[in-house]
């Protein structure tokens, strides 16, 4: 028996889902909807009679004050009534807890489950609108369909029973041209270069590959898992010189974490996180990754299976920490963008915006782990490929720190089960987006559990705490096939593939091995403590099996049922894969210089970059984050005095009776890449450490993440620009004495618009984590006391290119900010004694906007005015526009008591600083000019509002 | 005198334990983490604690409504226990998602009329909302009770205390205008916001039952325990301890003087 059991509000209650759609609705330009109303749908099969349907409905799924139930499908009288179901093999998130609930009521007859959304839209709408409501706002196809026939068939549930068939891909017999047909077929993503090496290795063995043994070569050597650009050979130009690098990442990036040294790096670009040391009894670590082809598809369920997903990071990393963070940095197409300009096959970027910011909200929420860091940034050119980056910092014992599997060790799986989603996900982030990617690669989109990874989470931390296992691992892209794979890459491993729970029948071997299904982590653990690990998962629900175990034959080994489904050497596996030969060129562009006209008043630019989409203030997207959850936050993401300040990084205490904290901050500005990626990446490692310092901390130890999210880098300029970019990273990071200790990239961020390919702007996040002492000491960006004097700290230079004066003004121009590092090093290290000594009353970090959004930034959060004389602020600059926009990197404006002025001068001293002004009781920003005249006058309350418009949702 | 015992409640999608425990330590009491599948099991027992508290979280996801399903668990699971729990005088106090699993288990407001009094649904703007709020006493109570002296937590608070709110879900609705009536006769209205932030009928954000002995609120005390936990404390200066210290005290010392 099938129970369609109906749940909606009773009549004048509001709903607000409905009201949020009715505004997405006419933010469609569509006119006409008055009402829009939502049910949610349960149906239930199985052995149910109809008093327990009944009973289900009524003390279960609806709530009795405002809900109605209908054992039926039930009609409402006027308007379009749609139902969107999930696609077969999307997991339902509510499937599994309802099930659980009706069981614990003593009914036990369920044998399926599943939930759809009903809408009922009343008002005058066309034929068309209504199509357009359903694509563009209520369903994704990707995932979810129009259920129309009520009681449609549950191919989900289905039991299609898998007859084993061991197929073997016929590489010996195949000739170039058929080598790349395979691996485009099979979406492999391989090169022939690649093709041919696997044809090599089968033919030494005289037989073909199985179709199991090819996906996971294909799955091992993605640039997903395998960075193969950046540890391949590349010729790279430059200016007519050219230069061999033997590994980029080697001679960079890892280059400088090895020749800093720092004795407080724990372990660093070898596990799933970078370590370093936090006090005697911890160690903390940190992860960034991305997730942005699956965002791209399915904005909801990618950015919440990214955040998931770098959470598994730091549940794997050494053996397991604890989250105590997250950090979400995203980059979107321009909210405004009319639609008829959105490319075929693509999400508006409103929509992705939208549903990404939801999918990291219910998925961090759930967890439990503070959203306290992010930003987000626009440009027209990340409409087809938005980039979602998400972060967690993690926190262990010292002891907990490294892992180390044993021969004889049992692999055990824990957590959610192996289904059909996540299907050739690793291989789909390192191929190019177009618009057939829905269809084909709809697989890679998933939806995902934070519950199930909840429980998971909860459990493996007991059991780390018990010494019960001796790796861990997560699965991320690539399945069983990646975790496993990782695990025993020095031992070997043999894997009974049919022992992996399902969510439903159906799969084959290969599927089973290389899904990528949620919620799930590796384990190797020893015969004797199997039970008391099994009891711990147990008593929480949380399923956990046996599927093989570690050997010493350094072969991987996979069954199924007893037949021989793939038997690679490991070596082959890890190492085998050809190097890249890859050229790359870069040569400086020139835009045109931005015309000059001679302006006295600059109070509308000031304006105009307060309500651009880049600087305006995040509080919408902060707020739906639970960024206090855990309770250690000490500075949060809005300060001031109405709490809705931007403040410049994040301070978290881990533990309740210490005062030390970590401080996370990031650096990201793709503008200036457009010019020159080298000074990107410089004013990206700058930015993040000036947050750092902004907010009380030093460099002392200081950590540092990469994140390249880069175009087709197997086009020589794109490679060229990252080649560049990392030659940045180099040498900035070096002079600052900041190692990296984690990073990652994503390349192949293209897609194409009428058969040409468009390629992101090369985007480096920069993220920082720092150690501070004592939390106590912390500063914040808005104005405290009037009175109080004004300072701004380091050289202002006419460095326009890529500013956001510029943008508005619809240039890029040429000159970048640069880095000083040298001078830039002290002045860090000052201003971290002057935050030590509590000689700032407040200090904002100088970026986007320059000194007049700093400055305005500083009294509208603070609700005080503010006087300031330009004129001869340090730095070689006279023109109105440049000192007041310019944004030049290491630069800080302070706030000091007039009490504390000798001292600060005083430690100051062999420091770039001005005195401008000071803290008024009058509610404007009033900035003169090197002329002497008023160029800046504002109220704060008018500057704020702009501010705050844009992103008033 | 022996620390008086805490059991803080765990299950799925619990994640304000930690929290929790630590501020009702801080307090001078000795909380315990408890997974609902121990008391189930019968591997701990309820009676052997005197507060029971029910943190914040997403138990089983928020899934059908959010507190439902373990509110669901608990009439089915551990009824029995509960009842003699609070029947023997004993405290239980559910903070956000604690909260809601006591609104919708029928056990606050407790006015004993028959199933769910009052339910906590959807804020207005139909979103999370993370926010610190200004909470103050009911005015409307018959002969101007004072509401916070009969509820055994908020006895003897500051007028108006500062705490943040971090929820989908707050917006407290009661049955009918009957229940309203008769939470302001009983003052069991303990906490008002100041400006309402969800939606709330009443700008209800808090109650406590007809004993005053139970506690239910959404805004979170035990993250503003300590003094660097509120958001304005590099301007306002550096309390050593938060407004939502004294709600945990004043559970722990009543089991200390009374239990």
């Amino acid at each position: 028996m099938e129970w369609k059991i109906e749940i909606r509000n009773k009549k004048g209650v509001f709903d607000p889902l409905g009201n949020g759609i009715k505004k997405d609705i006419q933010d469609l330009g569509i006119k006409g909807v008055k009402k829009v109303n939502v049910a949610q749908v349960f149906i239930i099969s199985g052995d149910i009679a109809e008093p327990d349907a009944k009973r289900i409905a009524e003390e279960l799924l609806a709530d009795p004050i405002t809900e109605e139930y209908l054992l039926e499908a039930g009609h409402r009288a006027k308007g379009r009534i749609v139902e969107i179901a999930y696609n077969p093999g999307v997991m339902d998130p509510v499937e599994e807890s309802t099930r659980k609930a009706i069981r614990d009521m003593g009914i036990y007859g369920v044998k399926s489950l599943r939930t759809e959304r009903k809408y009922f839209i009343e008002g005058k709408i066309t034929e068309g609108d209504f199509k357009n409501i359903c694509e563009k706002l209520l369903y994704n196809k990707v995932i979810q369909h129009i259920a129309r026939t009520p009681g449609h068939k549950d191919t989900r549930t289905q039991v299609n029973g898998y007859k084993f068939k061991l197929i073997s891909v016929n590489v010996l017999g195949a000739d170039d041209k058929k080598l790349a047909k395979i691996s485009k077929d099979g979406q492999l993503f391989l090169n022939l270069k690649e093709m041919q090496e696997i044809k090599k290795y089968f033919k030494k063995l005289g037989r073909n590959p199985t179709d199991c043994e090819l996906e996971t070569i294909a799955q091992t050597w993605s640039e997903h898992c395998g960075h193969k650009t950046f540890r391949g050979i590349i010729e790279y130009k430059e200016e007519g010189k050219t230069k061999i690098i033997d590994n980029l990442l080697k001679n960079t990036i890892m280059k400088v974490t090895n020749e800093l040294k720092k004795p407080w790096c724990v372990s660093v670009f070898k596990d799933n996180a970078g370590i370093i040391r936090f006090d005697e009894d911890d160690n903390i670590c940190f992860k960034v990754e991305t997730h942005n082809h699956p965002s791209a598809l399915e904005p909801y369920g990618g950015s919440g299976t990214g955040i998931g997903g770098v959470i598994r990071d730091i549940l794997g990393v050494g053996l397991a920490a604890k989250p105590i963070m997250n950090t979400d940095i995203f980059c979107f197409g321009l909210p405004d963008t009319e639609h008829k300009k959105v490319p075929k096959g693509m999400l508006h970027p409103k929509r992705v915006m939208k549903g990404v910011v939801s999918g990291v909200r219910d998925y961090g929420n759930r967890m439990g782990i503070p959203t306290a860091n992010g930003a987000v940034l626009f440009d027209e050119r990340y409409i087809g490929n938005p980039l979602v980056y998400c972060g967690t910092v993690g926190i262990m014992p010292k002891d907990k720190s490294f892992k180390s599997t044993k021969s004889g060790d049992l692999i055990v799986v824990a957590g959610g089960r192996t289904g059909r989603d996540g299907i050739h996900g690793a291989t789909f982030s390192s191929g190019e987006l177009t618009h057939e990617s829905e269809t084909v690669s709809s697989g890679a989109v998933q939806i995902g559990n934070p519950i199930t990874e909840k429980k998971l989470t909860d459990t493996i931390l007991k059991a780390r705490d018990k010494n019960l296992y001796t790796a861990i691992t997560d699965c991320g892209a690539g399945g069983f096939s990646s975790a496993v794979g990782e695990m025993g890459q020095y031992l070997g491993a043999e894997v009974d593939l049919e022992k992996a729970p399902l969510k439903y029948q159906g799969l084959s071997y290969t599927e089973i091995w290389i899904s990528e299904a949620q919620e799930r982590m590796v384990l190797s653990v020893s015969r004797e403590n199997l039970k008391e690990l099994m009891d711990i998962f147990k008593k929480e629900d949380v399923e956990a099996v046996v599927i093989g175990c570690f050997t010493s034959n350094n072969r991987l080994k996979l069954r199924y049922n007893g037949n021989v489904v793939c038997d690679l050497d490991m070596e082959f596996l890890h190492d085998g894969i050809p190097r890249f030969e890859r050229k790359a060129v870069w040569s400086k562009p020139i835009y045109k210089e931005c015309e000059n006209k001679g302006k006295e008043n600059f109070t509308r630019d000031l304006l105009k970059i307060l309500s651009s989409w880049n600087v305006c203030s995040k509080e919408w997207v902060i707020r739906q984050y639970d960024h206090e959850v855990q309770g250690q936050s000490v500075l949060k993401p809005l300060v001031g005095i109405k709490n809705d300040g931007p403040g410049d990084a994040s301070i978290i205490r881990p533990k309740f009776n210490s005062k030390r904290g970590i401080i996370i901050s990031n650096g990201i500005n793709p503008r200036f890449g457009l010019i020159d990626p080298y000074w990107m990446a410089a004013s990206c490692i700058d930015e993040a450490l000036r947050q750092v310092i902004a907010v009380g901390g030093s460099l002392k130890k200081t950590a540092i993440l990469d994140n390249f999210c880069w175009g087709n880098t197997d086009k020589p300029d794109r490679l060229g620009s990252l080649v560049r970019a990392s030659f940045g990273c180099y040498e900035i990071a070096k002079a600052y004495g900041v190692p990296f200790i984690s990073g990652k990239d994503s390349l192949n961020n293209e897609y194409s618009v009428h058969g040409e390919s468009i390629s992101i702007p090369g985007t480096l996040l920069i993220s920082a984590m720092s150690v501070m002492d004592d939390v106590t000491k912390a500063v914040t960006m808005d104005l405290k006391e009037k009175g109080n004097l004004l300072y701004i700290i380091g050289d202002t230079k006419d460095e326009m290119g890529g500013s956001h004066y510029n943008l508005i003004n619809n240039c890029v121009g040429n000159n970048a900010p640069t880095v000083d590092a040298e001078a830039g090093l002290k002045i860090f290290n000052r201003m971290s004694e002057a935050a030590g000594l509590g000689l700032l009353r407040a200090c904002h970090d100088l970026s986007e906007g320059g000194i007049a959004v700093a400055l305005a930034e500083m009294a509208f959060s603070g609700g005080f005015g503010a006087d300031a004389e330009l004129g001869n602020i340090p730095g070689d600059v006279k023109k109105d526009s440049v000192i007041l926009f310019s944004e030049s990197n290491t630069r800080f404006i302070a706030e000091v008591r007039k009490a504390d002025k000798k001292a600060f001068e005083g430690l100051m001293k062999g420091v770039p600083i001005g005195l401008i002004g000071g803290v008024s009781g009058k509610k404007s920003l009033r900035i003169y000019g090197a002329g002497g005249k008023k160029i800046i006058d504002a109220g704060i309350d008018e500057l704020k509002k702009a501010w705050q418009k844009p992103l008033r949702w | 005198m022996k620390k008086p015992r805490i059991i803080v409640l765990r299950t799925a999608g619990t994640n304000c334990d930690n929290e929790t425990a630590s501020a009702f330590k801080m307090a001078g009491g000795e909380p315990e983490l408890v997974h609902i599948n121990e008391l189930a099991r019968d591997e701990k027992f309820l009676k052997n604690y005197q507060i029971l508290a029910i943190p914040g979280g997403f138990t089983y996801g928020d899934d059908i409504a959010s507190g439902k399903i373990l509110a669901n668990e608990i009439k089915y699971k551990l009824n029995e226990d509960l009842k003699n729990f609070i029947n023997s005088g004993k405290l239980i106090i559910g903070i956000c998602n604690g909260f809601q699993v006591l609104v919708k288990a029928g056990i606050l407001p407790g006015l004993n009329s028959g199933g769910m009094e009052a339910t906590l649904s959807f804020n207005d703007s139909g979103s999370f909302i993370d926010k610190w709020v200004y909470l103050k006493k009911d005015t409307k109570t018959p002969g101007h009770q004072d509401t916070r002296e009969l509820c055994v937590w908020t006895k003897g608070l500051k007028e108006t205390i500062y705490l943040p709110i971090a929820h989908g879900e707050g917006k407290f609705i009661p049955r009918d205008k009957e229940v309203l009536a008769q939470l302001r006769k009983n003052a069991q209205i303990v906490f008002k916001y100041a400006d309402n932030p969800n939606g709330s009928i009443d700008d209800i954000a808090g109650v406590c039952d007809t004993t005053g002995r139970i506690l239910g609120m959404m805004p979170h005390p035990e993250r503003h325990a300590l003094g660097t936990q509120h958001p304005r404390w590099t301007r306002e200066g550096l309390k050593e301890f938060g407004d939502g210290l004294a709600i945990f005290k004043n559970g722990v010392d009543y089991v200390k003087e009374k239990l």
